[in-house]
């Protein structure tokens, strides 16, 4: 029997038994999250925004105060400021495309570093490319701390903007976004930061970051796939140009041009996944039922749970920190003469299911020196069997291959 | 499927001791494979001879055990047998790891046979193709 009181919220673990440690990935979902889904295609399901009778205003209302949740979620001061994507890429390519693209200038310096993601290094690159601003990386040292005088070298009067993770999905550390802000916005620079990995796992407020862009996707707190949001900042928001046009984001059209909506809309266009947005509005509520102290208390203790026992194979490394307390929940590691992908394969034989491979961080794992990780991530839901089973299997793996344990 | 069917007594052998592994000399063939699932990559060398022999062959690259193993054993089956030969082995490989080979056929697989419980674990099929898939491209031309 488990002593965690939250997974049986999650119906995932009683119609496929398993033992989930992906939720850096994408997180299970609760029972409340997949019936408000439900709910508003029983119940308010019309297409919002533009119907005249009574149902279409109810799908309006249950979008709108989903974005009102979203925005009190993150500290944002008006849900204007909150724009729903389909998640945290689409958000990062909005800034790229709307922000980036339009407002940086050949000379211009884009400031990001080698741990990002995927997804907040190719809209950047891409940027760079087509505006002729240089792009430049900070580097971490091997725990993935930024030195002060990295930052204070590389962020200077040519920065236009800054792009940083809030926390690694490859490392688990938080990097230091308000110390980076700080010295972005002396030189007028915006900041953007990727807050795909922490606001499942800890209180965000975009003003004590410095934020001038706070991007996340709601599958990975627990709310459906294909929704995601963007706050920005109402000045930016309001200067730049439509990401997408279409249905939805104007306020006139005629054969001669066009006058757009006010934002959040304008960057809405299209049908809208509103009931996607009701579903991450039940899981941002069912979080801060729970709260954020509750979650990483499970966190920390099952974390140290895994060094602990990890720490028993000499053979085995993790990346990162030595705290397991730095590691919001994220292990990365290595085995000896074991390549990843054996590794999860052989861990699946017994239903633990973790995640190997680059982890959409190809230069994180060349600036690390390894080709590719195992990774286990752990969230509410987790127990002690999890991690136990995990342990065990893990501990074994090189026996499985021929090897020495 | 149990996992000794696929980390058995073979495949641990290849992949710790690769027999093939390192180069050619006198290569008259190579390419490199690469799978994008997880940006392993192997660089497969091969010398033919002018009568279409494969007369020695190898292989260089990090991978995991299932690639590693697969293309040395492959490369155990090809060395002294003719380019058709080589090509239809490659066809049988490829049925089995998609679960539609005859017995006969994973006889004929020799070694190689003991991969064929991959099939049932879609995530590691690239790995096992991969030399093969490279294999089958460089005779192609």
């Amino acid at each position: 029997m488990t002593d965690n009181k939250y997974r049986a919220d999650f119906p995932i673990f009683e119609k496929h038994p398993c033992v989930y440690l992906d939720s850096a990935a994408t997180a299970q979902r609760p029972k409340c999250v997949i019936e408000a889904e439900k709910e508003f295609y029983e119940t308010m399901n019309a297409n919002p925004l533009r119907g005249l009778y009574d149902l279409s205003v109810k799908a309006t209302d249950a979008y709108e105060r989903s974005r009102e949740e979203a925005a009190s979620f993150i500290g944002a001061s008006s849900p204007d400021e909150i724009i729903f994507t389909r998640n945290t890429s689409e958000s990062l390519n909005l800034v790229a495309y709307s922000y980036a693209m339009d407002f940086l200038k050949p000379g211009d310096e884009i400031v990001t570093t080698v741990m990002e993601h995927h997804s907040n290094m190719l809209p950047w690159q891409m940027a760079a490319e087509k505006t002729g601003a240089k792009l430049l990386y900070l580097e971490p040292d091997e725990e993935g701390s930024f030195s002060d005088d990295e930052i204070m070298t590389k962020i200077n009067d040519r920065t236009g903007l800054v792009a940083i993770g809030h926390v690694s999905n490859v490392l688990g550390c938080v990097n230091p976004v308000r110390k980076i802000a700080d010295r972005a916005h002396r030189f007028g620079a915006v900041v953007v930061v990727d807050g795909a990995q922490s606001a499942p796992h800890m209180k965000v407020d975009i003003n004590e970051l410095g934020a001038d862009f706070f991007a996340f996707s709601g599958h990975k707190l627990m709310g459906p796939m294909g929704i995601g949001v963007l706050y920005g900042r109402r000045e930016l928001l309001e200067k730049m140009p439509p990401f997408l046009t279409g249905g939805e984001m104007i306020e006139n059209v005629t054969l001669k041009g066009v006058t757009y909506a006010q934002i959040p809309h304008k960057f809405e266009a299209g049908t809208v996944n509103a009931a996607g947005a009701y579903g991450l509005a039940a899981a941002i509520r069912y979080i801060k039922d729970i709260g954020f102290d509750e979650i990483r208390r499970t966190e920390d203790e099952l974390c140290e749970r895994i060094f602990e026992g990890l720490s028993k194979s000499p053979h085995i490394h993790i990346q990162g920190s030595k705290d397991p307390q730095k590691h919001n929940g994220i292990v990365s590691f290595t085995i000896d003469d074991v390549h990843p992908h054996d590794i999860a394969s052989i861990l699946d034989a017994d239903g633990v299911n973790i995640r190997a491979g680059h982890h959409c961080a190809q230069p994180l794992m060349d600036f690390l020196g390894v080709q590719s990780t195992a990774r286990a991530s752990i969230y509410l839901y987790n127990d002690e069997q999890d991690v136990a089973a995990f342990v065990e299997k893990t501990l074994n793996v090189r026996r499985w291959l021929g090897l020495e344990s | 499927m149990s996992l000794e069917s696929v980390y058995g007594q073979v495949l641990n052998e290849h992949n710790l001791h690769p027999f093939h592994k390192g180069e050619t000399e006198g290569a008259t063939l190579m390419l490199e494979g690469k799978n994008p699932t997880c940006g392993d990559d192997i660089f497969l060398q091969l010398k033919v001879s002018p009568e279409g022999i494969i007369e020695d062959g190898s292989f260089q690259g990090a991978g995991c055990a299932i690639s590693q193993a697969s293309v040395d054993i492959m490369l155990d089956l090809v060395i002294g047998e003719t380019k058709e030969r080589a090509m239809e082995l490659c066809g049988e490989f490829m049925n089995m790891i998609q679960g539609k080979a005859t017995q006969e056929e994973i006889d004929d697989l020799d070694e190689a046979g003991a991969l064929k419980d991959i099939s049932h674990m879609p995530a590691r099929v690239k790995c096992a193709v991969l030399g093969w898939h490279t294999m089958e491209e460089i005779l192609k031309k």
